[in-house]
């Protein structure tokens, strides 16, 4: 058996490791070659297999422009995009701003601080699957638990959340906002952390404290990190299937699908394979600049987190 | 020193309602799970005679939604499982060949990877299911590992790459000069170096896995094969759905993943921080 630390301590003395690395690092030598071709090929096999070929499989379903003719006459798919650019627009940028501030909560010294995370997770940590169904039921106009809350508290008797669209897609967004704000909060309150004491201290210093200090110091040096936290976001929010499909269920009438949920549909609820691509390649003249923008910012993004 | 106090009540003020936002859904789904059957349709808003008679129907597939939850239940963990190995297996050995011996092109590969985590994957679903029909490959739990394996693996190949910047390149080089061969190097000295990571990109493949639900509903469909979100989702197919059952049957699933997030918080949180952003 070898033990990692004597490697080291036994060979580091005997050699000058600067240039022996330098010379090793290029050039692998032919049966090392092999080995690293080995290790490489079993993820490109899947990568191709399960990854590029559906790409292309994809787009080879979607490239009729007649599909295209009829998508954009079908009043179902003109909701959808209407339904998505809400859920865009409302569920990235609420939800990031209130992660950019509790955040800062989270900030806090202190034992409650750690208590209110733990719980403050909660929903991040329980499947999606289980907290929209609850949701969903929540939100029933008769028997729902707010409705009944409402109705002990206040008098108030809630309406049918989930039969009017407006009141169904604002639900889906709150639930979407509900979900992931833990997720991203704990992202950006790493940003934070990340953030040297020094700089905090000598700002603190200079007087740049409370909404200054944030304004001056703090977000400037989270901004990238927001910045690509919210393209990011954005492309999952895209592809989300799941707070749509269990919290309103595209209904009612059908008149809160986004594209995600209203290519599934067309394909496998009216058994149109081809439409159902054709819904979800719509999305791509903003799909690919997010995909653009974002692998360059990922390449860099470790650097200067 | 008044100034103490406002801010004190602002704390206690904030804290108050991000208690009764974080739970509020949690709480509906303990409070219909402990409901005796038909007493859902009601008005209280706390369970007014606690029963645990929807667990038990669980626990026991007494109802006929739940006539196949335990195997269902060992479908999810099996493919969790199979997910989380492939994953962590390819993950190493990519990020092993890529970042430690730098084989050639190797950025081709990081490259693929990086566009695999910024496609939904919910957008490749549906050429993604008429392929695995054609292999004869629908309704076979293989299918739904492939697909998860494929979109988990990029995150493990970043952690990989990220972590081992840690770990200083002399180590690989001086077992280099000692004659180990890089299978050797691999399993000896690269593999026991990134365990802090294999246990964070382990826990998230598992998580991931678990929670899924669109690939699973879509390719596993007859009731001895489907897992359990899809089972729960079945519930939702007819007007008179027995809600305690759902909400018991909601609740023992999210155990596992609750239970293991809490578990592993510290070490997740090292992932999600050497990542990046990338979560």
């Amino acid at each position: 058996m070898m033990d990692n630390a004597s490697v080291v301590n036994v060979a580091r003395p005997a050699v000058r490791w600067d240039t022996v690395t330098r010379s090793l690092r290029g050039s692998l030598k032919g049966g090392e070659y092999m080995w690293a071709v080995a290790f490489v090929v079993p993820y490109v096999a899947v990568f191709l297999t399960f990854v590029a070929y559906p790409v292309v499989y994809g787009i080879w379903m979607g490239s009729e422009p007649s599909l295209y003719r009829e998508l954009f006459a079908d009043p179902i798919y003109q909701s959808s995009i209407v339904n998505t650019v809400l859920y865009l627009a409302l569920g990235v940028n609420v939800k990031m701003f209130l992660a950019l501030l509790l955040s800062g909560f989270f900030m806090r010294p202190g034992r409650w601080t750690k208590v209110m995370l733990l719980i403050f997770v909660m929903p991040w940590a329980v499947p999606q699957i289980s907290t929209f169904i609850s949701i969903h039921w929540m939100l029933n106009g008769e028997w729902g638990f707010l409705n009944n809350v409402l109705f002990k508290l206040a008098h108030i008797e809630g309406p049918s959340w989930l039969n009017d669209r407006w009141t169904a897609l604002g639900s889906v967004i709150v639930a979407h906002i509900w979900k992931w704000t833990p997720f991203w909060t704990l992202i950006l309150l790493a940003g934070r952390m990340a953030i040297p004491l020094e700089i905090r201290d000598t700002a603190r210093v200079d007087g740049a404290t409370g909404l200054k200090g944030f304004v001056h110091i703090t977000f400037p040096l989270l901004a990238n990190l927001y910045l690509i936290s919210t393209l990011l976001s954005t492309i999952f929010l895209l592809g989300d299937f799941n707070a749509v499909t269990f919290v309103s269920g595209g209904g009612p009438a059908n008149q809160t699908h986004v594209l995600a949920t209203l290519g599934i549909r067309d394909a496998f609820e009216t058994a149109n394979p081809r439409l159902g691509v054709a819904a979800v390649m719509s999305a791509l003249p903003l799909v690919i600049p997010l995909v653009i923008v974002l692998m360059r910012k990922l390449r860099t993004a470790e650097v200067q987190l | 020193m008044s100034r103490r106090y406002l801010n004190q009540a602002g704390v206690a003020l904030l804290s108050l309602v991000l208690i009764v936002w974080s739970l509020a859904p949690i709480y509906n789904m303990v409070l219909i799970s402990l409901e005796p059957e038909g007493d859902v349709f009601t008005e209280h808003i706390w369970p007014r005679v606690p029963s645990i008679e929807s667990f038990w129907g669980v626990l026991t597939q007494g109802h006929w939604y739940l006539a196949h939850f335990w195997r269902q239940f060992a479908n999810s963990f099996f493919i969790g499982a199979m997910v989380t190995f492939f994953a962590l297996l390819l993950g190493t050995l990519t990020s092993f060949a890529i970042a430690r011996m730098r084989v050639r092109h190797g950025w081709l590969v990081s490259n693929a990877a990086l566009l695999t985590y910024v496609i939904p994957a919910s957008f490749l679903a549906i050429p993604f299911y008429r392929i695995m029909q054609n292999y004869g490959l629908a309704n076979n739990p293989w299918s739904v590992i492939a697909a998860l394996v494929a979109f988990a693996t990029p995150y493990a190949i970043f952690v990989f790459q990220e972590y081992g910047r840690s770990i200083p390149i002399e180590v690989d080089e001086s077992a280099r000069i000692d004659g180990a061969s890089p299978p050797q190097i691999y399993l000896r000295i690269y593999l026991p170096l990134m365990a802090p990571a294999l246990v964070a990109v382990g826990t998230y493949a598992l998580l991931l896995a678990w929670n899924e639900y669109l690939y699973q509903f879509l390719l596993l469909s007859s009731k001895s094969s489907m897992t359990v979100p899809v089972a729960l989702a079945q519930f939702l197919s007819s007007d008179q759905s027995p809600w305690n059952y759902m909400m018991a049957t909601a609740i023992v699933y999210a155990l596992p993943p609750v239970a293991i997030y809490y578990a592993f918080r510290r070490r997740m949180a090292a992932g999600l921080t050497m990542g990046g952003v990338k979560g």
